[in-house]
């Protein structure tokens, strides 16, 4: 990394320490036990922000993918590639964290309706995004291909984010946009949103600038190559 | 209270996934720049 990155992702790391301290109290002192659910409605602060970062990663993953089809330049590849393993990083915990929630509330870890189903669609699509790398003869070949499919794929993210709208699901509804919140649950969610949306920049810087070093290996290794 | 189990879970799990990732990052980076360095070497040291 170079020295401005270093010093950026310094100020990133010591922003989202203080952000994830300040939403570690928020959660777990201030705010109050929400009266249904009881302290398990607790994950909602960190599974509603996971969600938020894995769909903005995937946004950042379309806007890169189309960039790169128009100006063939590597590096909005490189943060749209970068930007998916983030995505499915932080998707992952939503599939993790969602069942964890849904046990002492539903009954079940799991149930195959629309909001999950899809949300483990967009899990696979961007999965398929790493993998369709590897089906390609050349580099630029394989990052055209998953441009495509960076795409395609992302027409799943407003699916998901409708699914609980337009379908029939044991998923709570949108509770925020319908003012269902109190001040106090709100402002809890916000700090938290903020943290994992900092938190996620700094994963994107780390994760651009180990890419920019496998592709420096790649250029390296090519100019050795007799 | 058992529900606290749920919730500690998922935060721990949270986090573990989060400094998990972040330790890989490091660790990758950090095998990368000392292929980086050996590969300048080798180009260095060849001749022509």
């Amino acid at each position: 990394m170079k020295g401005r990155e270093i010093q950026r992702s310094d100020i990133l790391l010591g922003l989202s320490f203080l952000l994830m301290i300040a939403a570690l109290y928020l959660v777990f002192i201030y705010v109050p036990t929400e009266a249904t659910m009881g302290v398990v409605q607790r994950i909602f602060y960190f599974h509603v922000p996971v969600a938020w970062v894995a769909f903005l990663a995937f946004l950042v993953v379309f806007v890169g993918s189309i960039l790169y089809l128009g100006k063939r330049e590597s590096k909005w590849d490189i943060l749209a590639y970068s930007s998916a393993e983030v995505g499915i990083v932080f998707t992952t915990l939503v599939l993790i964290t969602g069942p964890l929630w849904a046990k002492p509330t539903w009954g079940v870890w799991w149930v195959w309706d629309a909001r999950l189903t899809t949300t483990l669609v967009l899990w696979l699509i961007y999965l398929a995004y790493l993998m369709v790398r590897s089906f390609a003869l050349e580099e630029s070949q394989g990052a055209r291909f998953a441009a495509v499919v960076g795409i395609v794929g992302f027409i799943d993210v407003p699916i998901v984010a409708l699914t609980i709208v337009l379908s029939r699901t044991q998923h709570p509804g949108p509770v925020i946009f319908e003012g269902g919140l109190a001040a106090s649950m709100l402002l809890t969610l916000l700090v938290c949103l903020a943290a994992f949306t900092v938190l996620y920049v700094l994963l994107l810087q780390l994760r651009i600038s180990l890419r920019e070093a496998e592709v420096e290996i790649a250029k390296l290794k090519q100019a050795q190559s007799p | 209270m058992e529900n606290m189990t749920y919730v500690f879970a998922a935060f721990a799990i949270v986090w573990a996934v989060v400094f998990g990732y972040i330790f890989s990052l490091s660790h990758r980076q950090r095998q990368l720049r000392r292929e980086i360095d050996s590969l300048k070497e080798k180009n260095d040291d060849a001749p022509g």
